[in-house]
């Protein structure tokens, strides 16, 4: 019995941080201020930029804070058609894109989360996915494809391609598997068919990771801006991420090779900074107000499914 | 007893995998549709390609396409930019968010500060570039902040978003910035979920704080940080297009090209369908290439498997 342990068993004991340590915490503690700041102030100077005064803002005068309180940036946006038409492409693509993508998710998930003696041609399935997860036509042929089937320019190009996601799939597969067979199998003594477990057992169970799959979805189809540019013809038929980047990227791209006079003049006065400040932090804000559940979620989906391996 | 039997039968008859079959039919369809069409037409990758009259009527060129591109000094600059970008996103897309992740594990005491670090490093990744690369401009452009405080402590202005020497450290900075929270969230859950009780023998042993972080933590984290690099190297051609094409102006092609904006333009801006095709098949088979090794390892060193 050497003195250590017999200390450790009497009384607890009282740990007095080194001076080093102490030196390290406040260190630490600068060290991740400073990184979070990066992380806020920016999205901060674009808000403060949007309500300024456009001179000011042209001149780099603002910082954290507006100069010279206006409103004017957002006022004009509410009176102009084309912000706002674009979010609703975008909701359009929502509504749309969502429920399409859980639905062929959760209907292929169901059954190749079977064993391979339950279900013997999953192997053939599986083959056919993952060849898709490695390869793609590209851009070219992608775009012949679409143009053949006539749904360029339709809200159908922005949905369709991406409406069946082999990585969402595998999420939710692996989360099927994990529920006990038990219950699927007292649902056969119920006399359920597969469609019926699927509906009243596996589905009301899968809540955390449904969520998980809406939430990433949600998110790619809200942030989704290149497919806009390329399969949409016509710039009102641009969702919000891609009728953004107009206003970011220079002027040699598609969009504006296309556009006559008065409506680069138009882009150019949109482009301005404090309306296209504005423009900006109005494309954050459903992120941010949902950012709780998406953080949430996010994290759950990610720890399980870098946990899992 | 004789209906549970006949409810097994049932059970192993294999016609009842048709609703299966049926429930995998959209999804095949789709598939079929977008992947393997596509897949197909990559065809025009070796013919000289016009849109009229199209794949069967195109001339077959057999590598011509391939060749040509390669002797197009913008396409070997665009993969030399590719390959720089890559390089330093994979090792500071380990580095920075392993730096980060062990830090926050260092808090003990404010609780409420360490979830509101961690919250606040994951918001850039939900924000796609064309909302960040409005937020660059707006910081980075001439009349933009950063330049406002260089001015402000007596130095020249920049222009970084034009500059062949500042553009590539920018799209590679910004992107960690980006992306940062993610893998920050991987290793700080690898790291709660390692073993307290080791750290109990080390602080028996008489190890401190550091040098618990040295022999307990980060060996412990090790397959983690083994498997993410493994991922990242997979990836190694395919990132950054998307932030590179909001970004990128004439002025920075030299140092800012990459392949899949090379590419681009090449198809969409020029027309060019079967160098483009060609182009982006090459890039797809050493993708491949990668991805394929990258999972091999991942598979051999750390069980890690996707199916």
């Amino acid at each position: 019995m050497n003195t250590k342990q017999m200390n450790l068993n009497s009384q607890p004991m009282k740990i007095k941080e080194s001076t080093s340590r102490k030196i390290f915490h406040v260190i630490n503690f600068i060290v991740l201020t400073a990184v979070s700041l990066t992380c806020i102030l920016p999205f901060l100077h674009v808000l403060a930029v949007s309500l300024s005064n456009n001179s000011d803002a042209l001149a780099g005068r603002v910082t954290f804070w507006p100069i010279g309180f206006t409103t004017y940036a957002y006022e004009y946006l509410v009176g102009k058609g084309e912000f706002f038409k674009s979010v609703g492409v975008s909701a359009m693509r929502l509504l749309l894109g969502i429920p399409i993508n859980m639905l062929l998710i959760i209907l292929s998930a169901y059954p190749m989360s079977k064993e391979n003696r339950e279900f013997k041609a999953r192997k053939f399935y599986i083959i056919y996915f993952f060849i898709t997860m490695f390869f793609s036509g590209g851009l070219i042929p992608t775009y012949m494809v679409i143009r053949n089937l006539k749904i360029l320019d339709t809200i159908w190009a922005l949905v369709l391609p991406t409406a069946f996601n082999a990585w969402n799939m595998i999420l939710l597969m692996n989360f099927f598997r994990n529920i006990p067979k038990e219950l699927e199998e007292a649902a056969f003594l119920d006399g359920a068919g597969y469609v019926m477990t699927l509906y009243k057992i596996y589905l009301p169970i899968s809540k955390p990771s449904l969520a998980t799959i809406f939430l990433f979805t949600l998110i790619y189809h809200w942030n989704s801006w290149f497919d806009g540019i390329l399969y949409m013809n016509t710039p009102a038929n641009y969702p919000l991420a891609s009728y953004l980047s107009t206003l970011i990227m220079s002027s040699s791209n598609k969009a504006s090779a296309n556009m006559t006079v008065e409506q680069l003049q138009q882009l150019m006065q949109v482009s301005d900074t404090t309306i296209r400040s504005a423009q900006i932090f109005l494309s954050m804000l459903p992120i941010l107000i949902i950012y709780p559940f998406l953080q949430r979620y996010f994290v759950k989906g990610i720890v399980v499914g870098s946990v899992k391996g | 007893m004789q209906i549970i039997k006949s409810n097994e039968r049932k059970k192993n008859n294999p016609r009842n995998t048709t609703s299966f079959h049926l429930m995998l039919l959209p999804a095949v369809i789709l598939t079929f549709i977008f992947c393997y069409l596509p897949l197909f037409g990559l065809v025009m990758a070796f013919q000289d390609f016009k849109p009229f009259p199209s794949f069967f009527g195109s001339k077959f060129v057999g590598l011509d396409n391939f060749r040509y591109i390669f002797q197009m000094p913008g396409f070997i600059s665009s993969i030399k930019n590719t390959v720089i970008i890559a390089f330093f996103k994979i090792i500071l897309s380990i580095l920075v968010p392993l730096t980060l992740a062990l830090l926050i594990n260092e808090i003990t005491k404010h609780v409420r500060y360490k979830k509101f670090v961690q919250t606040v490093i994951f918001l850039p990744y939900f924000f796609s570039w064309a909302i960040l690369g409005g937020v660059m401009q707006q910081l980075f452009g001439f009349d933009g902040m950063i330049n406002d405080l260089l001015e402000a402590l007596g130095i020249s202005k920049i222009l970084f978003l034009l500059s062949n020497t500042w553009f590539r450290p920018i799209v590679i900075l910004t992107d960690i910035w980006k992306l940062m929270g993610y893998n920050m969230i991987i290793f700080l859950a690898a790291i709660t979920g390692l073993d307290t009780s080791l750290y109990e023998v080390a602080k028996i042993d008489g190890a401190n704080r550091f040098k618990q972080l040295y022999y307990v933590t980060i060996p412990g984290i090790r397959p983690m940080i083994i498997l993410l690099t493994i991922l990242g190297l997979g990836s190694i051609l395919n990132a950054n297009f998307e932030q590179v094409l909001i970004l990128y102006n004439p002025v920075v092609y030299s140092s800012g090209d990459i392949i899949d904006t090379f590419v681009f333009r090449l198809g969409i801006y020029n027309s060019q369908y079967s160098l483009a095709a060609a182009a982006g098949l090459f890039k797809s088979i050493v993708s491949f290439i990668f991805v394929g090794i990258a999972y091999w390892c991942a598979n051999k060193f750390s069980d890690y498997r996707v199916f």
